[in-house]
């Protein structure tokens, strides 16, 4: 039992088998499931509407940098334009709400079912307050669903920590850009992609030149390279959480994420792909184990709309804003 | 900039070349997948007359219903096009379609289908929501709301100075087609470095 309930402890401090049960039930009160509702819907309401700095940084270096007077400027123009008037009015950035994907880390004891419960009612309750346009269609009737909520949609992943509060990661991706991930196996003979960082890079490049200016461009990529099909994509998405302008841990991946970013742009597919010098804004790569037969890398495209909103929720319920 | 008013004419849509700046004001019609797939099924006698020598807008809205009745469009940014493009030669033939607003651009059906009715590809800027929200002054009607739901329905609007670039015109001119050619290139010199 002890090493169960150590968990709940506050660092720094040690505490009896007795207070050990009294903070096990105080956590199991805290966090009502009425009040996550609102603040999940808040931090909707935030990702919805308030494009991260970083991400607004890149988008104003890029317009820097391309040709004045181009088609390439003048979209980032309108971007930016866009970008600050959705902000001011606390509106939907794009119409395209995207698939809410949330990462929760909890403390133990927090009922993930509840948890997914209440961020299913914020997502409802978000789209009747048209911060989401309802999102969800039932693939089998071919119905919208009204409300947002579908299953699978959204999409929640809970995970237990040893912190007392809740974080909450969310992440809106777009249709238009879902559509043009793409998933290899390698090797891939026509590529000339082996199974190793090089053969990483081919099959990169190659998703950016087919995405065009599909996935609304200028984009950020997501990377997972090892995994299964499923868990590979999943990765690639966590990836996309990472703030642009951080550093991969890992000299070889940080090596190989500013190489992309620099190649990437050299393929010239500008924003909305009008041609230009801006394609991609930045390149996030991570990996997982694999089998000995399979060798995955899949890559998750995000529109220039990143539309992340990260917040600690602490036992009574405050919210700090997280990068 | 050139300004356009819809309905308009063959000749004048005609005139325009890839690379136009354009302000379209007047009547545009919208239309996604769904509607793409029920407008070539049968010919839409009740839709038919709001896309006759007017343009389709490839979106779907966030929409809010107003307390006497009207709608107003929220967010309005363009969708993908390339998904409409078994459809849209055909859409553009059948009814006389003059244009089409979307993103990303389309393929060569389409592309042909432009040369032959006399239609061009109108680029707006894709997540540019609320900017192409304010162009949108009026919803007229709307037709199968119920059937399709909101972002999929076909949405009669009345839109001021909306901005877009015709990317493929009525010459078989697209400038998507010299993009991707171009990245195509480069993209080769890389993987043989």
């Amino acid at each position: 039992m002890r090493p169960f309930l150590t968990t709940l402890s506050r660092p720094g401090r040690t505490q009896s088998w007795r207070k050990g049960v009294q903070s096990l039930l105080e956590g199991l009160k805290v966090w009502q499931e009425s009040e996550l509702v609102e603040t999940f819907t808040a931090i909707i309401a935030r990702a919805s509407t308030q494009l991260p700095p970083d991400v607004l940084e890149a988008l104003r270096k890029a317009r820097e940098q391309e040709e004045p007077g181009s088609l390439a400027q003048k979209a980032l123009d309108t971007i930016l334009r866009n970008v600050e008037l959705a902000g001011g009015n606390w509106q939907p950035i794009c119409q395209d709400t995207g698939t809410p994907l949330v990462w929760i880390h909890h403390p133990v004891g927090v009922s993930t079912r509840m948890l997914t419960r209440a961020f299913t009612e914020a997502v409802k309750q978000a789209t009747a307050r048209q911060l989401l346009r309802p999102n969800a269609v039932d693939p089998l009737t071919e119905k919208n669903t009204g409300n947002g909520a579908a299953p699978g949609i959204p999409t929640v992943h809970c995970e237990e920590w040893d912190e007392p509060a809740l974080e909450v990661r969310l992440m809106l991706k777009g249709g238009g850009c879902e559509n043009v991930g793409a998933q290899y196996s390698l090797p891939n003979a026509a590529l000339g992609a082996d199974r190793n960082l090089e053969g990483v890079r081919r099959c990169v490049l190659d998703a950016v030149h087919k995405a065009q200016g599909q996935g609304c461009a200028p984009g950020i990529l997501g990377v997972c390279f090892g995994g299964d099909r499923g868990s590979g994509y999943v990765e690639s998405k966590r990836q996309l959480l990472r703030r642009l302008d951080d550093r991969n841990p890992i000299p070889e991946l940080a090596a190989l994420e500013e190489r992309l970013l620099r190649e990437a742009n050299e393929l010239g597919i500008g924003p909305m792909g009008f041609g230009g010098k801006t394609t991609i804004l930045g390149v996030k790569i991570g990996y997982l184990g694999r089998l000995p037969a399979s060798y995955f890398v899949s890559v998750s495209y995000m529109c220039w709309a990143n539309r992340r909103a990260a917040a600690r929720v602490d036992q009574k319920g405050g919210i700090t804003w997280l990068d | 900039m050139a300004r356009l008013t819809l309905p308009t004419d063959e000749a004048t849509i005609r005139s325009l070349r890839v690379g136009d700046f354009v302000e379209l004001s007047g009547r545009v019609i919208t239309g996604r997948d769904a509607a793409h797939h029920w407008l070539v099924q049968a010919f839409r006698e009740n839709v038919a007359p709001y896309l006759k020598d007017s343009v389709i807008y490839h979106v779907g809205p966030v929409v809010r219903k107003n307390p006497d009745g009207s709608y107003s469009f929220v967010a309005a940014g363009p969708t993908t096009s390339a998904r409409e493009e078994p459809y849209q030669a055909d859409v553009i033939g059948m009814y006389g379609v003059r244009g089409v607003i979307g993103k990303g651009g389309m393929g060569p059906k389409t592309l042909e289908g432009l040369k032959k009715h006399g239609a061009v590809y109108f680029h707006a800027i894709g997540g540019a929501a609320q900017v192409l929200a304010q162009c949108v002054k009026r919803v007229e009607t709307v037709f199968m709301l119920e059937e399709f739901g909101v972002p999929e329905a076909l949405w009669v609007i009345e839109v001021e100075d909306f901005p877009v670039v015709v990317t493929m015109d009525a010459h078989g001119n697209s400038l998507h087609k010299e993009v991707e050619a171009k990245s195509q290139q480069k993209l080769a010199a890389l993987l043989q470095a």
